[in-house]
């Protein structure tokens, strides 16, 4: 249980001119998990390293509950990792590879074992104690990186997209799985991950990176309703938000290819204070409907998942929306529909930020 | 029929290539008579070879053989692995340019150096000693065994290392207990090409040991008299000199292919 604070942390990799990560302030608050995503690039991994102590820091500082650890060594932070790859000892049985940290420590041999025992039995890792990683499977694997950080009991656990080499039924139950132990354990986590499903469904709070800039830090239920610039109403969300070029016009409407865009007042006074005319309006799949009147447009494409579909509708030659439907979709492939917007509109100005 | 082409022109370069190795230890076990005359695949089989040929000189030079070969590689093992751990697994800046020099010790030919070492050797006392041959064996080994662990270490996944420092292994715990077993099929092999090397060397001894601690390489020179071609006492001898290197090679040999495969394919 501690609090992890970013403080203005910069590192820019030698040779390189774009810093991987950019005045980042972020604070974890204790027993946390906090999940780090964007996509790849984005400087998350790099984060975690800086915290984990495996990357120096260019500039700023890191502190686990208030202490100053930016120059404390990885073994000195008292913190936990988990890797992509599990990074498990392959000449060890699970059992010492669990048991590793406690004996660098000089931790005696019957607390050891006792230890190595309690986090096997949480973790279903009894019966595989005596054998070696190459024996395992990869949900076997997965696991015994994890009773190797729980076992130390440390301050802080550390993920580095853990679920990425598992297929992807393994890896909806093992995130359910993580996340009920995370909250059993109460350990701050740091959780990194590329996939903004994961992030949504298992972070307390989400923070999104890009180009190694902080975009927005919040709950995933703000992230997704109150994106605070397109490039977070982009990322979060599958399928994708839709993105219409609009522009405003005197009266403070929207137009999209020639016709107007009815608003709501509270939009419509934020439209009026907004910088340019060339806007961006953002509208989430299920935000879209089709119906008798709106923009005209052709259905290119229909995906149908059982329990909803989404239908790729083109709107002009180059752009392509899709709309989300509960079900099955009423409309069939290359039939001329038209598409009307919802309520709930996002607009943006032309450098990404929120209006 | 591919796959039968191969594997035959794969025996035959095998057996081309035993062959002569084979021959020495057949014709150890003839008289003089059967070695010398035509070529003879079967014959009654003596031991007199080797009686001649293994006289107290034999144990003498044996014995310093396998102590300076023995020493000298256990010199460069701890010399080198931490030599390539820090060129490897926490590379220093100049890294690339740091195994260049250790390489380029080998260009000189070891005939141009011998002037210089001798008088260097004379100087310090060394003639005529194991000393003198344990450290130029040493130096003669240390680059290979260098650029070898170095390429073996490499192999072992970066993440092992940060997961081991991250559960607090020190420098010392993380070579010996999580890089080490990975690489030990590399150490075998590495340490093994060290032995062969030291023990097959001829030159330094001969220009060095003239007196006493006379090494097997010389002592094959020396046992057999100049005056006749007596094959299967040479044979005999020879097959004496090499037959260490081979029993070592024979128990390391599972290990010593993988390990010079190892850092072969990324």
């Amino acid at each position: 249980m501690a609090e992890v604070e970013y403080r203005s942390v910069s590192r820019t990799f030698p040779g390189s001119e774009i810093p991987a990560v950019s005045n980042l302030n972020l604070k974890i608050e204790s027993g946390e998990l906090l999940v780090l995503v964007g996509p790849s690039g984005s400087g998350k991994s790099t984060a975690l390293r800086i915290l984990a102590g495996l990357e120096p820091q260019d500039e700023g500082s890191i502190h686990i509950d208030d202490k100053d650890v930016s120059e404390f060594q990885p073994q000195a932070r008292d913190i936990a990792m988990v890797f992509q790859n599990y990074a498990l000892y392959p000449q060890m049985t699970v059992a010492a590879n669990m048991g590793f940290a406690l004996k660098q420590k000089k931790i005696p041999k019957a607390e050891r074992e006792k230890r190595v025992l309690e986090a096997a039995k949480i973790l279903d890792l009894v019966p595989y104690l005596d054998r070696k990683p190459k024996n395992l499977s990869g949900g076997q694997r997965q696991r015994v990186a994890m009773g190797r950080a729980i076992v130390r009991e440390p301050k802080v656990f550390l993920m580095d997209e853990p679920l990425s080499n598992l297929d992807a039924k393994l890896r909806v139950q093992t995130r359910a799985e993580l996340s009920e132990l995370q909250e059993r354990l109460k350990v701050t986590t740091v959780y990194v991950t590329h996939d903004q499903v994961e992030a949504m469904t298992m972070g307390d709070r989400v923070a999104v990176l890009d180009h190694g800039v902080l975009q927005q830090v919040d709950k995933p239920s703000v992230l997704y309703s109150k994106p605070s610039n397109k490039f977070v109403a982009g990322f979060i969300g599958s399928p994708a938000m839709n993105f219409f070029d609009v522009t405003k016009t005197d009266n403070a409407q929207l137009m999209f290819k020639g016709s107007e865009i009815s608003l709501k007042d509270e939009l419509q006074n934020k439209i009026k204070k907004s910088k340019t005319s060339n806007l961006s309006l953002g509208v989430r799949p299920e935000h879209l409907k089709i119906s008798d009147n709106g923009i005209a447009g052709k259905v290119r494409l229909i995906e149908a998942l059982g329990s909803e579909s989404y239908i790729h509708v083109s709107v002009d030659d180059a752009k392509s929306i899709i709309i989300r439907v509960e079900g099955n979709a009423t409309v069939k492939q290359g039939e001329l529909v038209n598409v009307s917007f919802g309520d709930t509109l996002h607009v943006f100005n032309e450098d990404g930020s929120r209006v | 029929m591919k796959k039968f082409l191969l594997s035959l022109s794969t025996w035959v370069l095998a057996i081309l290539f035993f062959f002569p190795v084979f021959w020495m230890f057949l014709n150890s076990f003839k008289t003089d008579f059967d070695a010398s005359t035509d070529p003879k695949l079967f014959f009654s089989p003596t031991l007199e070879q080797f009686r001649e040929v293994i006289d107290s000189k034999f144990w003498e030079a044996f014995a310093s053989s396998f102590f300076i070969v023995i020493v000298s590689t256990i010199i460069v093992m701890l010399l080198a692995v931490p030599a390539a751990y820090a060129l490897s697994i926490k590379p220093i800046p100049k890294w690339r340019d740091m195994l260049f020099f250790f390489i380029s010790t080998k260009f000189l030919p070891i005939v141009a150096g011998i002037l210089p070492i001798y008088i260097l050797a004379d100087a310090l006392s060394l003639l005529n000693s194991r000393t003198v041959l344990i450290i130029l064996y040493t130096a003669m080994n240390l680059p290979l065994a260098v650029w070898m662990l170095n390429s073996f270490f490499r192999e072992v996944p970066k993440e092992l290392i940060e997961a081991a420092r991250i559960d607090g292994a020190s420098i010392r715990s993380q070579i010996t207990s999580v890089i080490l077993p990975i690489v030990a099929p590399g150490l075998a092999a590495t340490a093994l090409l060290c032995f062969i090397f030291a023990w097959n060397e001829f030159f330094f001894a001969l220009q060095l040991n003239v007196n006493d601690y006379q090494t097997v390489p010389i002592w094959v020179k020396g046992a057999v008299d100049e005056r006749g071609n007596f094959i299967a006492e040479l044979s005999a001898a020879s097959t004496l000199a090499t037959m260490p290197v081979i029993i070592a090679g024979w128990f390391a040999q599972k290990k010593m292919i993988r390990g010079l495969s190892m850092g072969a394919i990324k």
